[in-house]
């Protein structure tokens, strides 16, 4: 016979342990109240309209101005770019490491993307400050050696192991039976990927690109130490050889010697608030697609 | 109208396959190249003095970075396999753990600058802490949780059913099973999940910019979990931006010691769960 002390036991440890599980939801609506506490502040001496069709973000000027469009746009440039350059490559390489590649070639490639993935997004920075910048500028006579492309091509290879891996398992969950049939009517390897097992993974590519995505949006070293950090609204496709400043730079880099509590204290932690709510909208809509795609295939 | 000839069928795959070749290369090669260039222009800067001087060396930066990643795990270890026991243990498919699973991918997909902001708000400055130690680690524990949670459900769930059925069968409750028959036979993976999660903590600077680290010539090692303390990415950055008269060469061998110490942490884990699963067939 269990004792009281046992069962009250019992009951103790399954509610700790109820309590942890919902912990996840705790945190996220953690996050979100503070982010809102500290951002609704600004709304005193700017308004939304303001803030978000102001064209210029002066912070320490007399009055201070809180445009966040150049910061926008810099993060859409940028972030654009990324997925100009990551969509097709980590796609195609999905691609290829399910259908295509021999198994020696996938034992490397496998390993390779993962550990790509673990490298600190600082030392991307640092390699595009010092090596990856100079040279291009060099190579092709640009006008400076750090440039919203530049962050482009640093973020498109830092979100390639999301891409790639998140849609390498929607292309292999796809039913060997839609290959093999495709294949029995005399359809080629190549003509059962495009046709049959690509569009069969789509929906576990749109996740894989959204999470490129959040990923990309959401970076902050790289960025800060790339892409020249002038907030400046870029203008056509020149933009991309032009310095920008994205969000999350602005904040990593000017957060550190602003006053509590000031309006630029409350500046920074709208545009937090903001970078919140994009990349909960893109998570959560890649979220449904994978459980679609995974819903799919059972 | 002369239209092009039309490719057959072969020759189209072989084109199409010959691109794929080419597209997984340049996934993969442009930045084994950068990083093969940094580890020859580093690792002639790295010696024994550049590793253990506290003036000029990174002494002060590895013990931060130390001390950090083991506050952060000790702070997430707890919340993290508690919230995967009951997911895999005591949860059933419902709208609620539904709710949870997306709250996990959300956490993993904040920014990481805003759990700065996020950690300045919270510990620095409501609860007080200041910028220090604690403050950042606490920040990271946050922001490893998904990791801490996704890899020790995994390692639960990896645990045979039937071991549960015969612990039940002898009349052991829920927790009893949980915590002599599953959790000692998931510890394995659990671990190697937590040394995933160092690995992410180590190499993080956005989160720890503004919630602790801070570089200090008079005060080089934290005395206590509420100072500031110096960490290696953080002293990486400050050193390549910010910092004049560092040497391109120490600068090179900073960034080596921080790939080698992340890629190793990782490297360890994998290797750690190869040898289990090989040493364990249920």
């Amino acid at each position: 016979m269990r004792s009281k002390v046992q069962r009250g036991w019992e009951w103790f440890v399954s509610t700790a342990i109820r309590v942890s599980g919902a912990m996840a939801i705790v945190f996220v609506i953690l996050i979100f109240i503070f982010l809102l506490r500290d951002a609704i502040p600004v709304l005193r001496t700017s308004s939304v309209r303001d803030l978000l069709t102001g064209e210029f973000w002066r912070p320490t000027s007399e009055p201070p101005q809180f445009g966040l469009l150049p910061l926008l746009l810099g993060s859409l440039y940028v972030t654009v770019g990324a997925l100009v350059i990551s969509v097709p490559l980590g796609i195609g390489a999905a691609a290829f490491i399910s259908e295509v590649a021999p198994a020696w070639v996938q034992e490397i490639l496998k390993p390779a993307v993962e550990m790509l993935a673990t490298i600190p997004s600082v030392v991307f920075g640092f390699l595009g400050l010092l090596l990856v910048g100079p040279w291009l500028a060099e190579r092709f006579n640009l006008p400076l050696p750090l440039f919203a492309g530049l962050g482009s091509l640093m973020l498109g290879f830092m979100a390639m192991p999301t891409i790639v891996s998140v849609s390498e398992d929607a292309i292999r969950s796809v039913p060997v039976a839609l290959r093999e049939n495709s294949l029995a009517l005399g359809a080629t390897r190549w003509q059962t990927i495009r046709r049959i097992v690509i569009p069969s993974a789509r929906s576990g590519i749109i996740a894989a690109v959204l999470l490129g995505l959040g990923r990309a949006i959401g970076e902050t070293m790289t960025v800060l130490m790339v892409t020249g950090n002038s907030a400046v609204i870029p203008q056509g496709l020149e933009g991309f050889l032009r310095p920008v400043r994205t969000l999350t730079a602005t904040i990593a880099g000017e957060m550190g010697e602003t006053a509590y509590a000031t309006p630029h204290y409350h500046a920074l932690f709208m545009i937090g608030l903001i970078l919140f709510v994009i990349t909960f909208i893109t998570n959560t809509i890649a979220d449904i697609a994978v459980r679609r795609s995974g819903g799919l295939t059972q | 109208m002369t239209a092009l000839p039309q490719l057959s069928r072969k020759t189209s795959q072989a084109i199409a396959f010959a691109i794929l070749w080419i597209v997984a290369a340049a996934v993969i090669l442009p930045v084994v190249a950068i990083l093969a260039v940094m580890l020859l222009k580093g690792g002639r800067a790295i010696d024994w003095h550049m590793l253990t001087s506290i003036d000029e060396g990174l002494l002060p930066a590895i013990a931060g970075t130390t001390l950090l990643v083991v506050l952060t795990a000790a702070i997430s270890a707890p919340v993290g396999v508690a919230a995967a026991i009951y997911l895999s243990e005591y949860a059933r498919a419902s709208t609620s753990v539904r709710l949870i699973r997306l709250a996990i991918v959300n956490l993993a997909g904040v920014p990481s600058v805003v759990y700065g902001l996020f950690g300045f708000a919270l510990f620095v400055t409501l609860l007080q802490f200041g910028r220090c130690l604690l403050a950042a680690a606490c920040t990271l524990a946050f922001l490893v949780l998904p990791l801490v949670i996704t890899a020790s459900e995994e390692a639960l769930r990896q645990v045979p059913q039937r071991l549960r059925e015969a612990s039940f069968g002898l009349g052991a409750t829920r927790w009893q099973t949980v915590r002599r028959v599953v959790l000692p036979n998931a510890l394995p993976g659990i671990i190697t999940g937590m040394i995933l999660s160092i690995g992410r903590a180590a190499g993080e600077t956005a989160p720890i910019l503004f919630t602790g680290a801070f570089i200090s010539l008079s005060k080089p090692f934290p005395n206590s979990p509420l100072d500031p303390f110096i960490a290696l990415p953080y002293k990486l950055f400050v050193d390549a931006t910010e910092m004049p008269g560092i040497s391109e060469a120490t600068k090179w061998g900073e960034a080596v010691v921080l790939v080698l110490l992340v890629v190793g942490l990782n490297l360890a884990a994998v290797l750690f769960r190869a040898r289990l699963r090989r040493a364990r067939r249920w």
